[in-house]
């Protein structure tokens, strides 16, 4: 196991700039999920750091020890790819046995059995040993390549969305076991998706990458509370954070589109262009409120109703109560939860409670 | 429906069915293979039962397997068989070794390959009479550029009893090795490049990826290229014919030229043919039988 360091690590590939002064810190044993959008540099950086590429500047470091120039065998990880990677035409147990095989290790016949089989039975693959991989389904397929991952204990388990091939109720159900099977190793895990959901339910901490750039660290829950721009608000949590341009008067947001909710207490922001973010669970709908909008579309979720309104210019999203009966096109007035408003510069988009 | 018309309701608007315009296609090829390719072939399977001589206008009689049973006991074609099997093993497996090699030299990011793969496939774009012809002068003992070269003096590769098979071979492996590079490449880039980082990755040896994940996906590709490359080495005539008439180097298919057109033994020579054809079908379909497992795999 083990603990990970990038240090302003930058990465071009011709004029293409995929990674700018990143750095990153992994704790040992940590989940780290790594989130962002199609080249956005997740991929790029799990490549980095199992040496398949070379960053243009910068370093890594595993354990304290610089591997800028160490091969992605002599790093001692593990990698799991989306596409799975499962060696063609060998069964499932020569797929697992493989990197057992490989004659750096030198392993006995009966050790690598031994491993094969306890790996196996904690994937639950035992029955699937003798089968060709060309003949899996595709959670068949990722369990024996996260098999093959966890078979020879590397000091660190890298995962290029291993989960988004799969249907949704696999996805589930593999998140869970791979969080579990993280736990249970004690593993130190670089998860890369572009899933903000899966980053939420199975990260210890989230990078959020923007661009190349990273944009914020942090637990899921200062993640997702405290985002530190409003692309980090937007990013995070389905539905996103709702934003609205506005300004703060005597206790009061009032917002570009004229709406006036109360907020108390953040009077050192008065007189300037803000951002209010207010996330979906807590704009509450009810008689008498405030705000006045009309109900755009309604979505039923079965455990709640994603409602979006339309106040003014601005499209909102609430998420209520399942019971809650709306129509399309009625008129409804709405509130805020005043704690949970987070405050953004309105021209930088940054979190004026980071900006200080 | 007004502007996108399916491809076969544009054609019925000029008159043609998909019907019409696949028999403009198939009839024709089919009444040229029926003319150039059936016909012959029967009409030969009978020329093989009778003593029948192209050159002269004796009545043609029946004499049953008289012809197979002659050449089956004949010295001359049998050791022309075992030259040809022995010359089917030297060049296939030499167009193998080389083929390959430059495959997989050249399956990597190298400036100006492409440049590079169409130079080397030029040996087997040439005519093989033009090729023969060339080599012909490449051996020449007195001042041909290979002894001159190698230093080897005068050495008579062409009329050397025991050199003049090894001289055509190496032509055609220089001829044709190229097409076993040709199709081995496109098979050692069919495989997918997260194979080989997956194996990076799981600290496997060059030797060993190279033998447990590359050769056996390419191991199909390598069959189709070893199969067309036995059966046209088995009908070898050109470049030999071209090259040597040493006797000890005398092919299956020079011997069936021979006997053909030298000495005009229609029937016979038609008995031969067919031998040899059902030799090729033989080997061909072993290799089938492999190809298959390999696939399967």
């Amino acid at each position: 196991m083990a603990h990970i360091q990038l240090k302003g690590i930058s990465k071009s590939f011709g004029n293409h700039v995929a990674l700018r002064d990143l750095d990153l810190e992994i704790a040992d044993g940590e989940f780290f999920v790594l989130l962002g959008q199609t080249g956005a540099g997740k991929t790029t950086t799990l490549r980095l750091v199992a040496g398949l590429e070379k960053p243009s500047t910068g370093q890594i470091f595993i354990d304290g020890q610089d591997v800028g120039d160490w091969g992605a065998a002599e790093r001692d990880v593990a990698l799991v790819l989306q596409q799975y990677s499962l060696y063609p035409r060998y069964t499932v147990r020569e797929n697992l046995e493989f990197p057992l095989k490989s004659p750096i290790r030198k392993s006995s016949p009966d050790e690598i059995k031994a491993q094969v089989d306890r790996v196996a039975k904690t994937l639950r693959i035992e029955h699937l040993l003798d089968r060709k991989v060309d003949r899996l389904s595709g959670g068949e397929m990722q369990r024996v390549s996260i098999g093959r991952a966890i078979v020879r204990r590397p000091r660190v388990f890298l995962m290029d969305e291993p989960l988004s091939a799969l249907d949704a109720k696999l996805r589930e159900a593999l998140r869970t076991e791979l969080k579990n099977l993280q736990v249970n190793l004690g593993a130190t895990f670089l998860f890369v998706t572009h899933d903000q959901v899966e980053a939420m339910a199975m990260g210890d901490k989230i990078g959020v990458l923007n661009n190349g750039q990273l944009v914020q660290t942090g637990t899921p829950h200062e993640i997702y509370n405290n985002p530190i721009n409003t692309f980090v608000a937007r990013a995070v949590g389905s539905p996103p954070m709702n934003l609205m341009d506005g300004q703060l008067e005597q206790g009061t947001a009032v917002t570009a589109a004229g709406q006036r909710l109360p907020l108390q207490g953040r009077e050192p922001f008065a007189g300037r262009a803000l951002t209010f973010g207010i996330r979906p669970e807590d704009l509450v709908l009810e008689g008498g409120a405030p705000g006045a909008a009309r109900v755009h579309d309604i979505e039923n979720h079965g455990v709640a109703k994603i409602i979006t309104l339309r106040a003014g210019d601005n499209l909102l999203q609430a998420t209520v109560p399942s019971q809650t009966s709306l129509k399309i096109d009625e008129d409804v007035r709405f509130s805020w939860n005043p704690e949970k408003v987070v405050l953004f510069d309105g021209k930088s988009g940054i979190n004026l409670r980071h900006a200080g | 429906m007004m502007t996108t018309l399916s491809p076969s309701s544009r054609a019925a608007t000029r008159g043609w069915s998909d019907i019409t315009i696949r028999n403009l296609f198939v009839i024709p090829t089919v009444a040229f293979l029926i003319i150039f390719n059936v016909f012959p072939l029967l009409y030969s399977l009978g020329f093989s039962f009778t003593d029948f001589r192209a050159s002269s206008k004796a009545p043609v009689n029946f004499v049953g397997l008289k012809n197979y049973t002659d050449i089956l006991a004949d010295p001359v074609i049998w050791r022309s068989f075992s030259t040809t099997l022995w010359y089917v093993i030297v060049s296939v497996t030499g167009q193998f070794v080389v083929g390959f090699g430059l495959a997989l030299l050249l399956n990597r990011p190298i400036p100006g390959k492409g440049f590079l793969t169409t130079l080397l496939l030029l040996p087997m774009m040439l005519s093989p009479v033009v090729v023969g012809l060339f080599w012909k002068l490449i051996y020449d003992p007195s001042w041909g550029i290979l002894n001159y070269a190698l230093g080897l003096g005068k050495t008579a590769w062409l009329t050397d009893a025991n050199l003049a098979l090894y001289a055509v071979a190496i032509t055609d492996i220089w001829m044709w090795s190229p097409f076993v590079m040709l199709l081995s490449l496109a098979g050692l880039s069919a495989v997918p490049k997260h194979l080989y980082e997956a194996a990076s990755i799981d600290r496997a040896s060059k030797l060993y990826t190279f033998f447990r994940i590359t050769l056996p996906l390419v191991a199909p590709i390598l069959l189709i290229a070893v199969i067309f490359r036995t059966m046209e080495a088995f009908k070898t005539f050109d470049i030999a014919f071209v090259m040597t008439g040493q006797p000890q180097a005398e092919l299956i298919s020079s011997r069936l030229y021979k006997m053909a057109f030298a000495q005009w033994q229609t029937g016979p020579a038609s008995a031969l043919a067919y031998i040899v054809l059902i030799m090729v079908l033989c080997i061909t379909n072993i290799y089938v039988k492999y190809l298959n497992k390999a696939k399967e795999r």
